[in-house]
């Protein structure tokens, strides 16, 4: 499985570990968020980057005193249908202040990474490393946006303030009111 | 009413040059159906029974006459001729082909039209009382604030993939004709102790397999708030909402299962962590949509028409559709008319591309050149002067679009049904045109007076059966198909939920049951200003059951 993160194909540094497996000696490894909660102190001792996996009916919020010892989150979309993923992304990034890497697992089309890039999802798995042009395409497939989310993609209704302040501010007005719509 | 700007242009364009790809995609077969089908049904494309079905927008039921006309154009050009407005306020056409759908999409682009969110879990196109800016009763605009709906839940990243469907439905007049309580969210504008105006917020309500009035968990939400309260809303029903079950999957489940009060809690948690940040909505914000829907130019004129008054006494005829399908303006001189598109033997709803052209026509010369799609699937012209109803009339009664039964027993809310859907059990148009040829006497009609009858061809209830004073419902038995007659509903301020009669009825029995029905009602009734409903209240279900079932004449069901 490789990892589409930062419109690039990159490696898969991280070996995901099953409950009852050893964790693999100076090796990055992700855990359930039920390890996790059990073995805590020990995994923290540990001294080798760890990451938490979530499935879709897990709340983040289980994570609020860890987030900064974790330097990847999974979030797992078992469908595409299942949307909870994308709620667990925004209360991750927006509302816990999580800054480490956020990666989608499971069922993640081309048609859905848009929405998760939008959510604050930086990294996804990718199960046909030939579509990865196509996943790279969506991102770009709008210009506009019409609600504030986790990215820093400037809403339309800074785009509309700005525009009607020009010429005299021109684009410190545009920094000016994008940063206003960042702020959720 | 609202106009794009180079925005809003820029993306519809962006959208329907994306959907052009997945199209292509799926023609070449790179794409599967499975992962096609979230795709198209976000932008309204549905796998029928004998083509695709292409639902398009009319954001909270506003058309502008240029915007029909161009309706009529698809119509012809890629449907059979005509098509079928819904109860939704949209518009849908049953036969384009794949192929067509981003060339009709650009159509639609081009007058500022799109099929985006008419369908598939998401926040859908948003509805409002079609009277909306010309009611008398009206505190505020819902328009505006529809519209704003419009623009933030328009491709939401967060909501794009939720357990169901999510309806939002606004009214700012004080009596409700949005059906507000029958919604995922109802919003109705009030207006709080110190003179402010904000929103009521009802959330579960709904129609389908599990009919519910949805109750209050906000009594006033000042108006600024209103998205983030709506995001807040969504993002507990994302998480929470069932995903196991499709049937118990719609948010009405959750607040009844999670208890209003508990809900409301969970929702005012979420809100309190976001109500003041980037979706506080500005004042120049609010202001700038508020400037698309100024009043038009209306002219000053006598509240009474002397024209008026003379051609109602002239001509009886004239006289009846008066009553029946017109409405008080706020403005002196004006009123509301109803174009019913309800005739005589037809589908509820469809309209031939001529008579788009025509009703276009007659919106440039008589009403601003806009237009309303009502929720009873009939076609409003909101700015008539007086003066002009009686050569207006002329003109509609010389293509029969004159019919005057607004609000009355024919002016039936009826469902596609299995003559097209895919998902129906059971046929609803034949139930509507059988009955419109049974009660086709106007005079028995006005005798009669407000009572409105909805037909759903199965449990998913977009007829809105629940909500019929008399409900009627298709189901399959073993392969036939019966109705099941419900007395007692009711979408407006007095919202309630109808009652099942018994037994349901063979296709040939349903028109008889009905005139039983309406019978037992003329008969029980303290005098002709009890409606159905309120006699119904008053005596219960059991006089109208003995008359119907009393000989019984139905044949029962072999499975009940």
């Amino acid at each position: 499985m490789a990892i589409l993160k930062h419109g690039a194909l990159q490696p898969n540094d991280w070996l995901t570990v099953a409950d009852d497996a050893a964790l693999p000696e100076g090796k990055p490894a992700v855990v359930s968020l039920d390890r996790w909660l059990k073995e805590r102190d020990t995994l923290i001792g540990r001294n080798t980057p760890i990451g938490v996996k979530l499935k879709s009916d897990q709340s983040p919020v289980a994570l609020k005193e860890d987030l900064e010892r974790l330097a990847l989150i999974v979030l797992e979309f078992p469908k595409f249908t299942d949307g909870r993923g994308y709620s667990h992304a925004r209360t991750l990034r927006q509302r816990l202040g999580y800054k480490g890497e956020l990666r989608a697992s499971g069922q993640v089309l081309r048609d859905q990474y848009l929405f998760m890039d939008r959510c604050g999802i930086d990294s996804i798995e990718i199960a046909d490393e030939a579509k990865v042009d196509g996943y790279l395409e969506s991102l770009g497939e709008f210009s506009i946006w019409y609600q504030p989310a986790a990215d820093r993609r400037p809403t339309v209704r800074a785009l509309r303030a700005a525009k009607r302040t020009e010429p005299s501010g021109g684009s410190a007005v545009v920094r000016e009111s994008v940063a206003a719509s960042w702020a959720y | 009413m609202y106009r794009y700007d180079e925005f809003d242009a820029t993306f519809v364009a962006e959208r329907v040059k994306q959907f052009r790809g997945q199209v292509e995609r799926r023609l070449a077969g790179e794409l599967g159906e499975d992962e096609f089908r979230p795709l198209r049904l976000q932008n309204g494309l549905y796998l029928q029974l004998h083509a695709y079905m292409l639902r398009i927008a009319v954001p909270y039921g506003v058309l502008s006459s240029k915007q029909l006309r161009k309706l009529a154009f698809i119509a012809r050009r890629y449907d059979k001729g005509f098509g079928h407005f819904t109860t939704r306020q949209n518009i849908q056409f049953n036969w384009p082909e794949l192929v067509d759908v981003p060339d009709i999409l650009d159509h639609l682009a081009s007058v500022e039209m799109h099929a985006i969110q008419t369908s598939g879990n998401c926040i859908r196109n948003v509805t409002a009382d079609h009277f909306a800016g010309v009611a008398p009763d009206e505190i505020e605009d819902p328009r505006v604030w529809a519209e704003i709906i419009r623009q933030w839940s328009t491709l939401h990243p967060e909501f794009a993939f939720l357990p169901r469907k999510f309806k939002i439905a606004v009214t700012g007049a004080s009596h409700d004709r949005a059906a507000v309580k029958f919604h995922d969210i109802g919003l109705k504008m009030v207006k709080n102790e110190a003179g402010e105006i904000g929103f009521e917020v009802i959330v579960g309500g709904g129609m389908g397999r599990t009919p519910a009035i949805g109750p209050t968990i906000r009594g006033f939400l000042p108006k600024q708030h209103l998205l983030s309260y709506l995001e807040a809303v969504l993002r507990v029903y994302n998480l929470l909402g069932r995903r196991d079950n499709l049937y118990k999957a719609r948010i009405k489940i959750l607040v009844a299962a999670t208890g209003t009060q508990e809900f409301a809690r969970l929702v005012e948690e979420e809100w309190a962590r976001i109500k003041d940040g980037a979706l506080t909505l500005p004042a120049e914000e609010v202001a700038r949509i508020e400037r698309y829907f100024q009043p038009p130019a209306y002219e000053k004129l006598p509240a009474i028409s002397t024209e008026l008054e003379t051609a109602k006494r002239g001509d009886a005829t004239f006289a009846r559709w008066l009553k029946a399908n017109t409405h008080a303006h706020k403005v002196d001189g004006y009123s509301i008319v109803t174009i019913s598109l309800k005739p005589e033997g037809g589908a509820p709803g469809d309209a031939s591309a001529d008579q788009m052209d025509l009703i276009a026509d007659l919106a440039d010369e008589y009403s601003f050149k806009e237009l309303r799609v009502t929720h009873h699937q009939n076609l409003v012209l909101p700015n008539v002067r007086k003066q002009d109803l009686y050569a207006l009339w002329q003109r509609l009664a010389a293509v029969r679009l004159a019919n005057p039964n607004v609000g009355f027993l024919t002016d039936i809310i009826a469902c596609p049904g299995l003559d097209y859907c895919n998902l129906a059990n059971a046929r609803s148009i034949p139930i509507a045109q059988r009955l419109s040829r049974r009660f086709n006497d106007f005079q028995r009609l006005e005798e009669i007076g407000e009572l409105r009858l909805n037909i759903s061809g199965c449990i998913n209830a977009c007829g809105h059966h629940h909500a019929g004073n008399i409900g009627i419902l298709g189901v399959d038995k073993q392969g036939e198909e019966f109705y099941q007659i419900t007395l007692g509903g009711s979408s407006k301020d007095d919202s309630s939920i109808g009652k099942i009669i018994g037994p349901a009825f063979a296709i040939d029995q349903v028109a008889d049951a009905v005139e039983n029905i309406v019978n037992v009602y003329l008969e029980k009734r303290t005098g002709q200003d009890e409606r159905f409903l309120e006699t119904f209240r008053r005596v219960g279900i059991d006089p109208f059951k003995e008359k119907v079932y009393g000989n019984s004449q139905a044949r029962r069901p072999a499975a009940e």
